[in-house]
């Protein structure tokens, strides 16, 4: 009934709807997407609030690639709603939601980080599960598990300290 | 606490090198239980600006989950919240079950219920005990550990282990109660009044815990839903809300309980709001004992659940069942869900993602302290070093849940 009200609001923005296991899902355009999902938090009968989650599948050889997935969360209302936004493998890049939810600030850093995807808007976008000179995405698809990387080199912490990456 | 103008000016000043002081605090901090290392940026002694480094305890969680089958995720989610792993062995069943479609028995959710409340207690009474611990009270911090050690007696009583209890499974649990768990729950929870009953007398009105948790570390309100806190962070800044009220799962809606609430959403809320968790918990394992059905603890369908072993050295249909639930696993069907559990930290999300095969496409853990450690930054800029300790203590960061 969620997905009723949306398709209403937003028509032609929502791409698909899905509603499985008692849980509701649209797919948007990435272009759109901070649109939407701002009056999806500050619209009357929305009112998601909270950003639950942010996090990304990859489908290795489906078309578009990536699916960034936002779980939010009314606090008011008590319902929840999943928001799938599509993002192309040659290019893959989605707008920062860190000026609706402060909190998408270090989900986007840990998507950056474990898919490469960068969120265009983002002050801060750097490495946050690993370290900085680590190589690759681990939780792509194509980043095989048992894959090592070299150990990085010990320096001498008083003649050349380690900078934060901040 | 916003920045004073003076602060701004020096940050910006064109060498800030001979006002503000760098320092990397951590990553292995005698002061701070868990690997994670704070990048100072210090005027004096007040801090003016903080970047939280996490990670140094990921293990690829997400990317483990993948290789193996969904059974063999449960002694993963075991090091997730390494204080209370039966909430998260129990969040992540659901999040399959419901993909699955597949209701557990009426015995197994109380079964459920009841280990949840129990790793809850067990939980805040790490996170208060340390917290107390921190700032000097020592005593506290022993009799806190040492009645969480009654509660790990009760868990691998029904477990089999203390914390690495791997004790869930898709369509149920492993072991049910031993027939003396009532006797041991109540021997269990006498020593817990006790310990309670003492804290409360040694803090409550202990004018040096007061003072270094009352005003310390506060989020307000609104800041505190955009940074996405939920459970006793959230909670303690008034807000009244609880997954387990909100959006019942198992069978917390049969139960009477209060969500404790705090009001300035500081340290000394924090902790309030955790100690009377416990009292709530208690009420609703009492609750939950008194009415707790008979009946079996997992469903019996041969393609989610493990035949008995007397069926699989006697009988061809068991064997072959056993084997191929080892071999491939679980065969759940195409689809997502994303399931969220009240975790002693906050909402507890797993987001599972299957292809149809044996195998979890993608499991996605949302990690309570991950938010309130995102937040933390806010929390203590303006502050001074000793209230790292106090914040960082109450938020109760666990390393193998934030970083996975």
């Amino acid at each position: 009934m969620l997905i009723e009200k949306m398709k209403e609001r937003f028509g032609a923005d929502i791409l698909a709807a899905e509603s499985a296991h008692g849980e509701e899902s649209i797919t948007i355009d990435r272009e759109r997407a901070p649109e939407i999902l701002r009056a999806l938090r500050d619209e009357a009968g929305f009112e998601f609030n909270l950003l639950a989650d942010l996090s990304a599948v990859d489908w290795l050889d489906r078309k578009p690639r990536f699916e960034v997935a936002y779980q939010l969360n009314s606090i008011p209302r008590g319902h929840r709603i999943r928001v799938k936004v599509g993002v192309d493998g040659a290019d893959p890049w989605a707008h920062s939601a860190i000026g609706i939810w402060k909190a998408a600030d270090w989900l986007e850093r840990e998507c950056f980080d474990m898919f490469g995807i960068v969120f265009k808007g983002h002050p801060d976008l750097r490495r946050i599960l690993m370290y900085d000179s680590f190589k690759g995405h681990p939780l792509r698809k194509d980043y095989p598990y048992q894959k090592r990387q070299p150990v990085v080199p010990e320096t001498d912490p008083v003649s050349q300290p380690l900078r934060p990456s901040r | 606490m916003a920045l004073p103008a003076r602060w701004k000016e020096k940050i910006i000043a064109s060498d800030p090198a001979d006002e503000i002081m760098e320092l990397q605090m951590g990553p292995s901090h005698p002061a701070a239980h868990g690997t994670i290392k704070f990048n100072l940026k210090l005027d004096g002694e007040r801090i003016a600006d903080c970047d939280v480094e996490v990670g140094y305890l990921h293990r690829g969680f997400e990317k483990m989950c993948e290789q193996g089958t969904w059974t063999q995720c449960f002694p993963y989610t075991d090091r997730l919240n390494y204080a209370s792993p039966c909430i998260n062995n129990v969040g992540f069943a659901l999040a399959v079950e419901r993909l699955l479609g597949v209701e557990t028995p009426e015995r197994c959710k109380y079964v459920r219920l009841i280990m949840s409340e129990v790793s809850r207690i067990a939980d805040h009474l790490t996170c208060l005990g340390m917290g107390a611990g921190e700032v000097g009270a020592q005593t506290v911090m022993f009799y806190m550990i040492e009645a969480r050690e009654f509660l790990y007696d009760l868990i691998e009583a029904v477990a089999g282990a203390r914390v690495t209890v791997s004790w869930c499974r898709v369509g149920g649990v492993t072991n049910d109660f031993p027939p003396d768990f009532a006797a041991r729950l109540g021997a269990s929870f006498k020593s817990l009044d006790q310990v309670l009953s003492d804290c409360d007398k040694l803090l409550s009105r202990n004018r040096v815990f007061i003072d270094r948790m009352a005003g310390i570390g506060i989020l307000p309100q609104e800041d505190a839903i955009s940074y996405g806190l939920t459970g006793p962070l959230l909670r303690a800044t008034g807000i009244k809300y609880d997954l387990r009220k909100a959006q019942p799962y198992l069978v917390y809606d049969r139960f009477d309980f209060d969500v404790p609430t705090g009001e300035r959403g500081d340290n000394y809320d924090r902790f309030n709001v955790r100690f009377q968790e416990i009292l709530q918990s208690r009420l609703i394992i009492e609750q939950a004992m008194a009415s707790i059905p008979a009946g079996p603890v997992s469903i019996t369908d041969p393609k989610i659940v493990l035949p008995p072993k007397q069926q699989v050295y006697e009988s061809i249909e068991g064997l072959m069942n056993h084997f191929k639930l080892i071999m491939e696993g679980i065969h759940v069907p195409p689809g997502e869900v994303y399931q969220a559990v009240e975790a002693a930290n906050g909402e507890l999300g797993f987001y599972v993602v299957s292809d149809g095969s044996g195998r979890p496409y993608r499991v996605r853990v949302r990690p309570p302290c991950f938010f309130g450690m995102g937040a933390l930054n806010k929390m203590l800029i303006g502050r001074m070093i000793p209230d790292i300790i106090t914040t960082f203590g109450m938020i109760n960061m666990i390393g193998g849940e934030c970083d996975r």
